[in-house]
């Protein structure tokens, strides 16, 4: 047996042995060092006959190349075991809370106005705004409510002075108004926002929200309006089928007016929308006053169109199962939390309005 | 406006029941808004036959009664009546049903050991007769075939509220809403049949409406009825004032009352000798007084119109009689008055004087003056017949005449409103129905309007009454088109958006506060505002108009404090006002941020919220909105509900065109004044209108995407300067330095005290450097550390840190 094999064989079984670091490094050494014994024999390579050193050269390549790689791949091994002892060590208890984050919220009206807002665009309405102090002229005289006529004693009126010409406005509809006042028709509004009146209990609250509607062309209809309030209603309570009743009312603003009622019923105390033989009041509208379009500079020969307020607070309240009015105003935290909505959740027509 | 279906009836001939009535009424505009059962706890008691009666097993003198109640099982009944045998037909008493002499409602309860479903009663106590010993006993052969039936004969007819709209002044009376449905194909609308009246000798009181200006009194029609004896109403009167829950007080008084709700035509009854020579009817002086049927004393505006006579006042036309004239149970003669006043006087007099009588709400929105003579001949007819005396002819007085209005109808105005087509003939028999008298011409119809419907005298009136009669429901939708030719939100509307989101992303809760608040905290948040003052607050906390949205804001964030919550971030986007002209206000984001970060956290240090959590806030949100931080700009003036020192203002650029926000540590005082107990409170206010909406939209901003591959350097500087002097500045200078060059500047520390003289600090400063052309050298390098240092020395009293 040659040299070059008994070293081999020889370090192969040291090799095979548990070593650390340091006794690999010493075995590296012994082999490959200045003097060690594979540096040796390929000392030795020069006093040999050239037949015979190219037998050796290629014994001793073969046996130093395994004993590298073996070397090599030991140390590696050793190393990724020292990593994991370290991680190991490292390990933290996972399941302890996370670092505390604040969740904000959207207030339910604002999302409903938002919804409102997304379903309305579809059928081509903008947004349009007014100012929350209004006139006597705009909030009433203007839309057919004249002085000391009694559908004023509809509205209970806050007043900012004493000549009750500035008041807060009772209604949305003052925005009509000024938007048909500031432009020309057609006109395809809708009008959010916060609406006052001076009566307060557990069903009324002195400031609520309202969005009014207004369509006004050249041939728009009652058919146009019941078209658009189904849709309208179908689309925010997102529901295939709803039941929708028209009933005659009075508002000195339009002619012929409506009261709508959807339809409802309570099943397990959760109110279903478009079910059942019960119906629920959710809006006004009817076919704008020629009155009113006269005291816009409108002809009423030529456009006629219809307008229509809901009371967006009932709204929430009927789609989000919420039952206090006054709540919606109490700013309680836990109530803010429960009823809100996460900011990224904006109402679309193509996500849905709701999740 | 309550009547009763049985009242409805004597006006119209229909088959159709109560429930149909009530159906037909909301589908033509009347809407029901309740149906109360009249009297109805009588209908709980049963005819019963008493099948077994066995000796109560605890009790000796109780029996325990099988009753038939004319249900499938016969129920059982423990009674004490010695009476109580078997095969007896008497009355009972089901659970839940009110025993009418003691008023005791009756519950299913064990009777030593033994329950008992209700009770079988004794005459006493259904207030039948005294008789107290036993149970009322009923003859076999009356009431064999009727047990299970009422034993009270049922009253079917309910009281029907109906909430009349203030434009239909006719239907204020029972004979208005009979019209109404017999138009809507309800029925037939009876003919109204007016016992002949005799009439004796001439009014002999003198009426005078005095012809002046704003006369609102425009008929004055009476009579005289002598020698009447005043009474008690017969019981069908009592019966009906009742049935629509109105107390009876005496004949003359309840008839005229009855005329009004039958026929809504008010009536008023003087007593003839209380009245002081004649009747003049006039204007009010200013000051003038009289006591009221209300029995309070009323003291007159000039311009009122009264009915008086030589010693005054004798009541306020069309509102209220006065209790001078007024009948009493000895009353002999009588004048009764039926007149007409004008809508626009009653209101504005009652308004003014507080006064809300049945009259003066049928007057306001318009009464038949054609109905003068048609109300007086009604109620000296049942005068006569209740109270008997001698009826004078009829006296009108009028300086006006008034007749049916005319106008003219084109029938295809009712397709182009309702979008629906209606033949002509049923155009003209709705029409009819509802009163109209009609002349066809070629096209159009000529109409006169009934003088019973003031709120008629266009075209569309005329189309809301067919679509009202022929039902909405016929009304076919169109769907609406999904057309868009007009963005939905306009940038500003926009911007809203996008702030309210971006806010509530940073962890506040969205509040919705009242835009009014209390003046003694709004003036802790006033500014340089005047208060702005609501005339007729619902309540004195809630008595001006806000000036900041802080005003409520902080008064809720304190009640969450007192439900025990400390870290508090709750924000309100919406108005707030600085005067009270339309316009005059502001959209504003209030955020408020109270206690600490991290508070008991295993795994970060808590600290209490601080000015840079609410500048960190503001600016991201400003970002987020598209603006550019780069650009902001920041300066310490900031109101005094503030903390001076730890509050800023911010800008979009440093040429501080208009405010944008504020933010900020909120000031120690306002704390406590408002005794908030919080280790921490800031806020900060965004102003909505101030941001300047950019001309170019975000996707048209942005500029080429440019960026260097070279390698970038990084230096620390740190610079000794005084320490009133803002960073901003410093930051902005090194940043001028070479803008191509410099791409960030970061602050890393802030250093006062030990080794850093008195009145100074130390900035330290990370810049990164890097160019577009090439890798910078060495040279380079330190060329543009120089250019650094030297700058700021040169600007600044500052000196860089060795």
């Amino acid at each position: 047996m040659s040299d070059i094999k008994k070293i081999k064989d020889e370090y192969l079984l040291k090799l095979s042995k548990d070593l650390d670091v340091n006794q690999i490094n010493q075995i590296k050494t012994d082999l490959f060092g200045k003097n060690g014994l594979v540096s040796s024999q390929f000392k030795q390579l020069g006093k040999i006959t050239e037949d015979e050193r190219k037998k050796l050269a290629s014994e001793l390549n073969d046996a130093k190349d395994v004993l590298q790689n073996l070397i090599v791949s030991k140390i590696e091994e050793i190393e990724i075991k020292e990593i994991n002892q370290k991680l190991e060590k490292e390990k933290v208890d996972i399941t302890l809370p996370e670092r505390p984050f604040a969740e904000g919220k959207i207030h339910p009206v604002s999302q409903v106005i938002d919804e409102i807002s997304s379903i309305f665009s579809e059928i081509g309405f903008s947004v349009e705004e007014g100012p929350d102090v209004e006139n006597e002229y705009n909030n009433f005289t203007a839309l057919n409510t004249p002085d000391n006529h009694p559908a004023r004693d509809m509205h209970d009126t806050f007043y900012l002075d004493e000549k009750k010409e500035l008041l807060l406005r009772t209604h949305t509809s003052p925005v009509q108004i000024r938007t048909m006042i500031n432009d020309k028709p057609p006109f395809k509004i809708i009008a959010p926002g916060r609406t006052y009146r001076s009566d307060s209990d557990q069903t009324h609250a002195p400031m609520f929200h309202q969005i009014e509607g207004l369509h006004i062309d050249k041939d728009i209809n009652m058919g146009h309006l019941k078209g658009c309030l189904n849709y309208f209603i179908k689309e925010f309570f997102e529901v295939d089928k709803i039941k929708m009743r028209f009933r005659p009312s009075h508002f000195p603003f339009t002619e012929p007016s409506a009261e709508v009622d959807i339809g409802y019923e309570i099943k397990d105390g959760k109110i279903i929308i478009g079910e059942g033989d019960k119906w629920l009041e959710i809006l006004g509208c009817g076919m704008v006053h020629p009155n009113v379009l006269k005291n816009v500079n409108v002809d009423p020969g030529e456009f006629q169109g219809y307008a229509f307020g809901i009371g967006i607070d009932r709204l929430a309240m009927l789609k989000y199962g919420i039952n206090d009015l006054r709540a919606f105003f109490d700013c309680d935290y836990r109530w803010l939390n429960q009823f809100g909505f996460d900011p990224i959740d904006v109402p679309s027509s193509y996500r849905g309005l709701s999740r | 406006m309550k009547i009763t279906s049985n009242w409805l009836k004597e006006h119209l001939d229909t088959k159709l029941d109560e429930n149909q009535i009530i159906k037909k009424l909301t589908d033509v505009g009347l809407e029901v808004e309740s149906v109360e059962k009249q009297g109805g706890e009588l209908d709980d008691f049963i005819v019963a036959k008493i099948l077994k009666a066995e000796k109560h097993p605890n009790a000796d003198k109780l029996r325990v009664c099988d009753v038939d109640i004319g249900k499938e099982n016969p129920v059982k009944v423990v009674c004490g009546a010695p009476n109580a045998k078997e095969g007896l037909f008497t009355i009972y008493a089901p659970p839940g049903s009110v025993i009418p002499k003691n008023q005791m409602k009756l519950v299913v309860s064990k009777i030593r050991g033994v329950s008992s479903y209700g009770m079988l009663c004794s005459e006493s106590e259904l207030n039948l007769s005294d008789e107290s010993d036993g149970i009322t006993e009923l003859s076999s052969n009356d009431f064999k075939n009727k047990i299970g039936d009422n034993y009270f004969p049922k009253k079917d007819s309910n009281v029907i509220d109906i909430s009349i709209t203030p434009n239909r002044a006719d239907c204020l009376g029972v004979r208005g809403i009979a019209r109404d449905l017999a138009a809507a194909g309800s029925g037939k609308l009876k003919d109204f049949k007016e016992n002949k009246l005799k009439k004796d000798g001439k009014q002999k009181v003198s009426v005078k409406i005095e012809n002046e200006d704003n006369q609102a009194c425009t008929i004055f029609g009476s009579c005289l009825i002598t020698g009447v004896k005043n009474t008690e109403s017969p019981d069908w009167l009592k019966e009906k004032i009742i049935s629509i829950g109105q107390k009876p007080i005496s004949a003359i008084v309840d008839i005229t009352n009855y005329v009004m709700l039958d026929l809504n035509r008010p009536l008023h009854a003087y007593d003839v000798d209380k009245i002081d020579k004649g009747i003049i009817v006039r204007n009010s002086k200013k000051n003038e007084t009289f006591t009221a049927l209300d029995n309070k004393e009323y003291k007159l505006d000039d311009g009122m119109c009264v009915i008086s006579d030589a010693s005054g006042v004798l009541g306020l036309g069309g509102i209220i009689g006065g209790t001078r004239s007024g009948t009493e149970l000895d009353t002999k003669n009588i004048l009764i008055e039926s007149a007409y006043f004008l809508p626009r006087s009653i209101r504005k007099s009652s308004k003014i004087l507080n006064i809300d009588t049945d009259a003066k709400f049928r007057f306001e929105r318009g009464i038949d003056p054609l109905s003068i003579e048609q109300g007086l001949k009604r109620a000296s007819n049942l005068i006569q017949e209740i109270c008997g005396g001698k009826v004078s002819e009829f006296d009108i007085q009028k300086i006006e005449k008034y007749e049916n209005k005319s106008l003219e109808f084109n029938p295809s105005k009712f397709e182009k409103i309702t979008g629906i087509k209606i033949e002509k003939d049923e155009m003209m028999k709705i029409l009819n129905d509802l009163g109209f008298i009609i002349e066809e011409n070629k096209k159009n119809l000529q109409l006169k309007i009934p003088t019973w419907r003031p709120d008629i005298s266009q075209e569309v009136d005329v189309v809301e009454e067919l679509i009202r009669i022929k039902g909405y429901e016929q009304i076919e939708l169109i769907e609406p088109q999904k057309i868009r030719q007009k963005e939905t939100l306009n940038k500003k509307q926009k911007l809203f958006h996008f702030l309210q989101r971006a806010v509530a992303s940073k962890g506040y809760l969205e509040a919705i506060t009242w835009s009014f608040t209390d003046s003694r905290i709004n003036q802790l948040f006033l500014k340089k505002n005047k208060e702005i003052k609501i005339v007729n607050p619902i309540s004195s906390d809630l008595d001006v108009l806000r000036s900041s949205i802080f005003s409520n804001l902080i008064i809720h964030l304190n009640k969450n404090l007192d439900r025990g919550f400390k870290d508090l971030s709750i924000f309100e986007i919406g108005p707030t006002f600085f005067g009270k002209k339309p316009g005059e206000q502001q959209t504003v984001i209030g955020g408020l941020k109270s206690g600490k970060i991290f508070r008991q956290s295993w795994l970060e240090k808590e600290r209490l919220v601080d000015a840079f959590d609410v500048k960190s806030d503001v600016i991201k949100s400003l970002v987020e909105a598209g603006y550019d931080k780069e650009n902001l700009y920041f300066d310490t003036e900031t109101p005094s509900y503030y903390h001076p020192g730890k509050s800023g203002r911010v800008f979009l650029n440093k040429g501080k065109e208009k405010v944008v926000a504020y933010f900020g540590d909120i000031h120690p005082n306002v704390l406590k004044k408002l005794d908030i107990k919080i280790e921490a409170l800031v806020g900060f206010e965004i102003f909505l209108d101030n941001i300047k909406q950019p001309k170019k939209s975000l996707k048209d901003q942005k500029t080429k995407h440019k960026f260097s591959d070279f390698q970038k350097s990084e230096r620390d500087f740190a610079f000794v300067l005084d320490k009133n002097f803002q960073v901003q500045e410093l930051i902005e200078i090194i940043l001028n330095v070479d803008k191509n060059l410099i791409k960030s500047v970061k602050v890393f520390d802030v250093y006062e005290g030990k080794n850093i003289p008195e009145n100074k600090k130390s900035i330290a400063l990370n810049v990164t450097i890097q160019s577009f052309e090439k890798t910078l050298n060495e040279d380079d390098l330190n060329k543009i550390n120089q250019t650094i240092i030297t700058a700021v020395e040169s600007k600044l009293d500052a000196k860089i840190r060795s």
